[in-house]
């Protein structure tokens, strides 16, 4: 009953308050798997966010923090030596020591964006907001997390089709973007890119995919840190129990409690 | 130490004696380790440890980073970024380092605020009130500095706004900001001299920590009933204290670790809790994002700064007689230092007998009020500056000045204050009655 109304009461606050009123900002809770204290990555859904990216993102925007020897590192897209190699090699990049361009290799970086309008992707999944209110509270992240990916995922598919003309620019609403109406044209569509082996690729699921790529694209370490964390929250815990009886027996005979 | 009569270090073996002719620092670490300490300490007595401990853990992360880190307008974003990618367990310095300092000041306004409702800020501890308020102030330059460094967004759009404080003073502003910046805007000199004193400030402060400690191991330690340790001989001190070590360093490890429980979830689970997305984009001074927000531990003071505006009646009175001098924006600032100031003063300002909030029921009352204030304006200083924010913010901002500058010095005057116990050991006592009593 206690449980219920606590629930119930956080839906009145913050749960259905996601809409504002300026128009976008319409931003879906998604139940990504690096979510929660043991979350990780899937490899599978990095490289499908991955195939996204290359084929779709990649012609405006860059990844400039990101090498293509990332790709093979555990925990993350983890693909095997010899496919960050293959993939690195389709790209060019320039070389300044050859004055020239020579096929890309896997310490080279993904490379800026490549329309000067794209901002660079590398850290979007943590530089946007998902869950901001209610009223300034911290009630919605704190159990919702910052929502970065769940941007980007309500983003990519929150176009309703409706553009208008302003100021030479072609604009296009998206139910996500802050105000409602972005200068970005909508990149997905059903079945734009097929996978292999064959997955759901309808809007929603290549938006989620590639949010997912994205966010471990921003926070690499992401698997390493939470680890870490488990690892150091039971630790100290053991520690504080210890300490608990050892301060209580040091204090014994002070309080007359031996 | 504190004049409270104990046991001193007697050196036993020659070598001792040897070392104690010429340098005393045994005995010295004898005095602090051992000093006699309230035996009613309840559990607010122990921030001043996790404080300590945070103090050395962001100068330890922090010399890591400095290694790792360039200060340059057109590197320092990516180097940031190299050292949560490439540089072996950077992300764990950098997080920790990130969140040492919300620890930090959680730690430093409960620690204040433990302060303010025990009395523990009168005679005679008032220097040490002092030094721990300059504490706080360099500390609060200390994060406002180190949130430059990174160069995103916050960081260059935060120190445009603050450093833009110090352009509100009449006359020399405009040059005080100038020379502060190193040039007309926050550039590469801003931020080199910025990461130069975040790295010098710390040890200010390890200085500062020392005359704190040094200046209540002179007066003894306050305790939860404000009433002082007898001194008339070592045996009745000993009835109202046990030494700092073992009781208090186990109470306080303890106290530590539970708090580090909590401090490793938020770095292992969500370490940008905390912090800003918009500090995610690298510095633009082109492009102004919509809202710009300091760190969350300054919003009460920005909630202030904030709140006078030039339709406030105070504000237009103050341009009146000073003939336009002081304008809004500069009262604003001399608001958001006089708030600090304030309670800075408040040893003079409290006129009550009694010490201790425990045993002063009306205090009690406005004390709570201050604390839900000092919520209040942090949380209003998240809030864009319009109605109904700004009006709450000024009555807000009123309370804090009135609660330091009038209700405490006519508190003193007119409320009954309850008795405190005579002894120290009274109060432990009714606690943790004797077996004899039982």
């Amino acid at each position: 009953m206690f449980k219920k109304t606590i629930l119930s009461a956080l839906v009145v606050l913050g749960f259905g308050t996601s809409a504002s009123a300026s128009g976008g900002g319409e931003i879906h809770d998604v139940a990504f798997s690096f979510e929660g204290v043991f979350g990780i990555y899937e490899e599978a859904e990095l490289q499908r966010g991955l195939q996204v990216y290359t084929e779709v993102c990649a012609a405006c925007h860059g990844l400039n923090l990101v090498a293509y020897r990332n790709l093979g590192d555990a925990g993350g897209v983890g693909l095997p030596e010899d496919q960050v190699k293959a993939y690195a090699a389709q790209f060019e990049v320039f070389d300044a020591e050859l004055d020239d361009f020579r096929p890309a290799i896997p310490s080279d970086k993904f490379g800026d964006s490549q329309y000067d309008g794209a901002p660079d992707l590398s850290l979007m999944a943590k530089a946007r907001k998902g869950f901001e209110g209610p009223y300034g509270l911290v009630v919605n992240p704190l159990f919702r997390g910052v929502g970065g990916p769940e941007y980007i995922a309500a983003f990519l598919s929150g176009y309703s089709g409706e553009e208008k003309e302003q100021a030479g620019t072609i604009l296009y609403e998206n139910t996500a973007f802050p105000g409602g109406w972005t200068s970005m044209p909508p990149p997905l569509f059903d079945e734009l890119v097929e996978f292999e082996p064959a997955a759901d690729n309808d809007v929603h699921a290549l938006a989620e995919d590639v949010a997912s790529f994205l966010m471990w694209t921003a926070e690499p370490k992401l698997v390493d840190r939470k680890k870490a964390g488990l690892v150091a929250v039971i630790f100290l815990t053991f520690l504080a129990a210890m300490l608990y009886l050892t301060n209580k027996k040091i204090w014994a005979k002070a309080k007359r409690k031996d | 130490m504190g004049g409270i009569p104990h046991d001193n270090y007697e050196p036993k073996s020659n070598a001792e004696k040897w070392l104690d002719k010429r340098l005393p620092i045994v005995g010295l670490i004898h005095n602090v380790i051992m000093i006699p300490t309230p035996k009613n300490l309840n559990w607010m007595w122990i921030w001043g440890i996790v404080l300590a401990f945070t103090l050395v853990l962001q100068i330890i992360t922090g010399i890591i980073l400095a290694m790792h880190y360039t200060p340059h307008v057109s590197m320092a974003f990516q180097s940031v970024e190299h050292i949560m990618r490439d540089v072996n367990y950077g992300w764990l310095i950098r997080y920790t380092h990130m969140n040492g300092a919300t620890l930090f000041f959680i730690a430093v306004y409960l620690h204040i605020f433990r302060g303010l409702y025990y009395g523990s800020y009168k005679a005679p501890r008032e220097v040490t009130w002092i030094i721990g308020m300059l504490i706080y102030l360099a500390m609060m330059a200390t994060g406002f500095l180190g949130y430059v460094l990174p160069w995103g967004q916050m960081s260059f759009w935060g120190a445009t706004v603050i450093t833009g404080l110090f352009g509100a003073v009449p006359g020399v502003g405009e040059s005080l900001q100038a020379w502060l910046l190193g040039g007309p805007a926050v550039d590469n000199a801003t931020l080199n001299r910025f990461f130069s004193l975040h790295y010098l400030l710390p040890f200010v402060i390890v200085a500062l920590v020392a005359l704190h400690i040094w200046a209540f191991h002179t007066t003894g330690n306050s305790n939860p009933t404000g009433v002082e340790v007898r001194r008339g001989s070592k045996k009745e001190a000993e009835k109202d204290t046990l030494p700092f070590w073992p009781y208090f360093v186990i109470k306080d490890l303890y106290a530590l670790v539970v708090v580090l429980i909590v401090f490793a979830a938020v770095i292992g689970f969500m370490p940008n809790f905390f912090g800003e997305p918009d500090n995610y984009i690298m510095a633009d001074p082109l492009k102004t994002p919509p809202h710009i927000v300091p760190e969350w531990y300054y919003l009460p003071f920005y909630a202030i700064l904030r709140a006078f505006t030039a339709d406030v009646m105070v504000v237009q009175f103050t341009s009146f007689i000073t003939g336009g001098i002081v304008d809004a924006k500069f009262f604003g600032v001399v608001a958001m230092f006089g708030s600090i100031f304030v309670m800075a003063l408040v040893p003079w300002l409290d006129t009550s007998k009694v010490r201790s909030g425990r045993f002063r029921p009306a205090f009690r009352f406005f004390f709570w009020l201050l604390a839900f204030d000092f919520m209040f304006l942090m949380w209003l200083g998240s809030r864009p500056a319009e109605e109904p924010y700004a009006s709450m913010a000024l009555y807000a901002s009123f309370y804090w000045f009135g609660y330091f500058l009038v209700i405490l010095p006519l508190l003193g005057l007119f409320e009954k204050p309850q008795t405190p116990p005579e002894t120290i050991e009274e109060d432990f006592d009714s606690h943790y009655p004797p077996k004899s009593a039982e």
